[in-house]
């Protein structure tokens, strides 16, 4: 059966040789991506991927959508800016797991406590992928690396635990194996107004012999019968492991949205790409200052 | 021309400010040309701080460290100021600061203290000293009855006709002064400063940003470039504009490149210490080719170093900033009126050749303030965007080097922007016949760069034997010097951009001697001259002490160097 064409596939030239590992989490990813987007009714010019480094940063150069494969870390001061300045695009920012909680964790954290109204996808597979095998803030406790010989001595970091205790406005959990249930967790955090986060558990078939499918497979479950709304549950469900749990953690619809507070919007809904300054007003001004 | 320096010294919190706002306001509605300066510490309360505020009969630029008259708020400011004290120095102060003065000085008690209890409150000190040295220079009394009333018209009617009256007496008290020491401070009164408007250099650089269309401000709080952040919150309301303190001046800098890449007009204000942190974002603004906007205010590194205080010192952090090559543009403003109008071009720049643009100002710069001819505003922003369609590329391989830059959403294209090397759509490559095109392409900018480069300002005399080479906000303390010993064959050759560099091999050639006059230890310009015009300027003066280059400072250097 002939594939049928996406609409968010890319046919530039570049983006038919993709450079993820055969069997990476990274594909199924990137398909329940485009799919969800499609489902939703999005055209290219409509979106935004905005993207760290690492393997998952490459993401934008396999989409038909606007894009910005930015640097290590720093993808959420960006995303936060560019859905501020031009508020009618979805913006998504992509980064792994290294991207997110290491190089960019003080970003993460305040881009909780901001609340920008946009999305961001975490690819965690708990290992360093394009550095080659080196140890990620989520590497579990002994794992071999290329840099830690011996084993990992601490414990990994509980980024579902850390943005809901820190009031993040949607958090949630998925493992790419579960299509159209990471497909429906995206679009719900797509719709959410505020800062959305999924952790999307995926494979590094090369470099994490621990966390395979079937690691994933056997040591996850969905969330039954839990109440998004209640911060207290979903604090005990995000230190639950083996089996970790899946689904929606935490929705806080309440949370002050930081795109709620720009004096642009007030009035106007232009994008600011299309505005002039108020010169009058800034005339006002210097005759202000006459003293 | 008349002039006077005053000089108010008193510990943070004890209301200097409040003297010089008022007594720079009574002046200048009277019609004086006014110019302050401050220097202060790095500390809330407590320590001694001083502004220096010049009075004349004409437009003041320069800076001058000689006090004509010395009025000292607490202990310790006497010395704090000893080099600055000379015979002619008049000191205005309470009787028990007498001792700290010593016998040679001129000193007049004044019993401000006694009189505002008297008046019934001891917070009227201020407004007594105000009205004291408003009167020295005959300002007009209603003038500043009037500014009186409307500053503490929110304290309620009484304590607001209390103020008034204070101001009153202590204008008595200074004309009985005046009387009794013999003490005259004649200043001709100019009908044109009515006309002026007063800016600080933080205000001229905030305004000039409004000017320069930008609606997105991000930065995390550094001295002394905050005072640009607050003042640009400040107006975010009625500008509609976006001001976010970020949480690291990383997040600032790359929010600022996001906003670029969304349609908006960024702009970032920081300190060395802060630019530092930038380092990497302006390489990826290199690459990507987004437009960025940098207002590094300098002060004395490395690390913390003083954060209150003013220098040159980070011209080479800006100049080699980020990791790799790509073209960029410094500019530094002589003056305030142009920290106003070369952030306003910094923006047109930005855009129009994609490229990170930073304007270096100093400490000195952003917190003195004079009465200036009001700035020209602009008719209109030119957005250097295009409306993408289906077939963008957004680095395409241009003549120019310049790539018709498409924004999110404005057509019916997508684009991909790109820290990585890339292809024409901006996709990631390897491939080294396109990592050298791409690299071509955006360093060919530069050679557009270099033909629009401002030229420096020359001053002095043309038949020069000595050049003086400066740069930034030394801009009217040197003009000042050359002009003054004129007969000495001396001149000037001062800039506004620093790159790219003008060539002024021709100037260089002509003089017997070459001085560089910078504020930092080694004579950044200078390096720079030597390495783009292959010129070496063997003499230099340079201050690298915290404070401003000033025309005594300037004055004993050129001596001592027998140029004077």
């Amino acid at each position: 059966m002939a594939k049928q064409a996406k609409l968010f596939d890319s046919k530039r030239p570049k983006s038919k040789d993709i450079s993820w590992c055969p069997g990476c989490g990274n594909f199924g990813i990137r398909n329940e991506l485009m799919d969800v987007l499609e489902e939703m009714q999005y055209t290219p010019k409509d979106i935004a991927v905005i993207s760290g480094i690492g393997q998952a940063g490459k993401i934008p150069h396999y989409l038909n959508a606007n894009g910005f494969h930015t640097l290590h870390g720093r993808s959420l001061p960006i995303a936060t800016a560019t859905k501020a300045v031009n508020p009618s695009l979805e913006v998504i920012a992509v980064g792994g797991d290294g991207d997110m909680f290491a190089e960019g964790g003080n970003h993460l954290l305040h881009a909780i406590k901001r609340n920008p109204n946009i999305t961001v996808i975490v690819h965690n597979n708990q290992v360093y992928g394009l550095t080659k095998g080196q140890g990620s803030p989520t590497s579990m406790t002994g794992m071999k690396t290329t840099t830690q010989p011996w084993g990992v001595y601490d414990e990994p970091m509980n980024s579902i635990a850390m943005l809901i205790s820190q009031g993040c406005s949607f958090v949630a959990r998925a493992f790419v194996g579960h299509k159209d249930e990471t497909k429906e967790i995206i679009k719900n955090a797509i719709l959410h107004k505020g800062f959305s986060y999924v952790e999307i558990f995926q494979p590094c078939v090369t470099f994490n012999k621990i966390n395979t499918y079937m690691w994933y497979k056997n040591n996850t479950y969905f969330l039954h019968e839990h109440d998004v709304t209640d911060k207290e549950q979903a604090m005990i469900k995000a230190f639950e492991k083996d089996p970790y749990p899946l689904g929606i953690f935490y929705i806080n619809k309440e949370k002050p949205c930081f795109d709620n507070h720009l004096p642009p919007y007030k009035t106007n809904n232009t994008p600011l790409y299309k505005r002039q300054p108020n010169f009058d007003k800034i005339r006002e001004k210097l005759n202000y200052r006459s003293f | 021309m008349a002039t006077f320096n005053v000089v108010l010294g008193g510990a943070a919190g004890q209301g200097v400010n409040t003297t010089e706002e008022m007594l720079t306001k009574v002046l200048k509605q009277s019609g004086f040309h006014i110019f302050a300066t401050k220097e202060y510490m790095s500390r809330v309360r407590g320590g001694i701080n001083t502004t220096t505020i010049r009075i004349s009969s004409e437009p003041l630029r320069s800076y001058s460290e000689t006090i004509d008259i010395l009025v000292p708020f607490t202990s310790g400011v006497i010395n704090w100021c000893r080099e600055r004290i000379s015979e002619s120095t008049v000191i205005l102060g309470e009787e028990n600061f007498r001792d700290e003065a010593g016998d040679d000085i001129t000193f007049i008690p004044v019993n401000a203290e006694k009189m505002a209890k008297e008046l019934g409150n001891k917070l009227f000190i201020n407004t007594i000293l105000s009205g004291l040295l408003c009167s020295l220079f005959k300002a007009d009394k209603k003038i500043l009855t009037k500014l009186v009333q409307t500053k503490f018209e929110d304290k309620g009617e009484n304590l607001s006709q209390e103020n008034s009256d204070a101001a009153l007496e202590g204008y008595k008290e200074g004309e009985k002064i005046c009387k009794e020491y013999n003490l005259a401070f004649d200043v001709d009164q100019d009908a044109s400063v009515g006309e002026t408007i007063v800016l600080n250099g933080a205000e001229a650089v905030s305004l000039g940003t409004l000017n320069g269309g930008c609606n997105f401000v991000s930065f995390y709080p550094m001295s002394p470039a905050t005072t640009v952040a607050v003042d640009l919150v400040n107006m975010a309301e009625e500008m509609e504009i976006i001001v976010e303190q970020f949480e690291d001046e990383i997040a600032a800098v790359n929010a600022s490149i996001g906003a670029w890449f969304g349609g908006g007009r960024g702009f970032v204000t920081t300190s060395g210490g802060g630019f530092a942190l930038m380092c990497e974002g302006m390489s990826l603004a290199g690459m990507a080719e987004i437009p960025l906007v940098i207002h590094l205010a300098q002060r004395p590194g490395p690390a913390t170093g003083l954060p209150t205080r003013t220098a040159q010192g980070d011209l080479n952090l800006a100049l080699y900033a980020g990791h790799g090559d790509f073209p960029r543009i410094l500019f530094a403003p002589s003056n305030i009126s142009e920290a106003y109008s070369l952030t306003t071009q910094s923006f047109d720049l930005a855009d129009k050749y994609q490229i990170p643009v930073i304007i270096l100002t100093d400490e000195y710069l952003v917190d003195t303030y004079y009465n200036v001819d009001r700035p020209n505003v602009s008719e209109k922003i030119n957005h250097h965007i295009v409306e993408m369609d289906k077939k963008y590329k957004r680095y395409v391989l241009s003549e120019s080097g310049i790539s018709p830059r498409g924004v999110p959403g404005y057509g019916d294209g997508i684009l991909i922007a790109n820290g990585n090397e890339h292809d024409e759509y901006g996709d990631t490559t390897e491939e080294a016949g396109l990592t050298v095109a791409m690299q071509d392409k955006r360093m060919k900018k530069l050679d557009i760069l270099k033909k629009e480069t401002l030229q420096p300002r020359f001053c002095g005399n043309e038949n020069y034997d000595v050049l003086l080479i400066s740069w930034g906000s030394t801009f009217d303390t040197v003009k000042n010097i050359v002009e003054r010993y004129n007969h000495k064959k001396l001149a000037m050759l001062h800039f506004s951009q620093i790159y790219p560099l003008a060539d002024i091999s021709a100037y260089l050639k002509r003089a017997e001697t070459v001085i560089a006059v910078e504020q930092n230890m080694t004579g950044q310009f200078a390096e720079l001259i030597q390495k783009e015009l292959c010129f070496k300027i063997d003499k230099r003066i340079l201050k690298y002490d915290g404070r401003q280059i000033s025309e005594e400072f300037l004055e004993k250097e050129l001596s001592e160097k027998g140029v004077l």
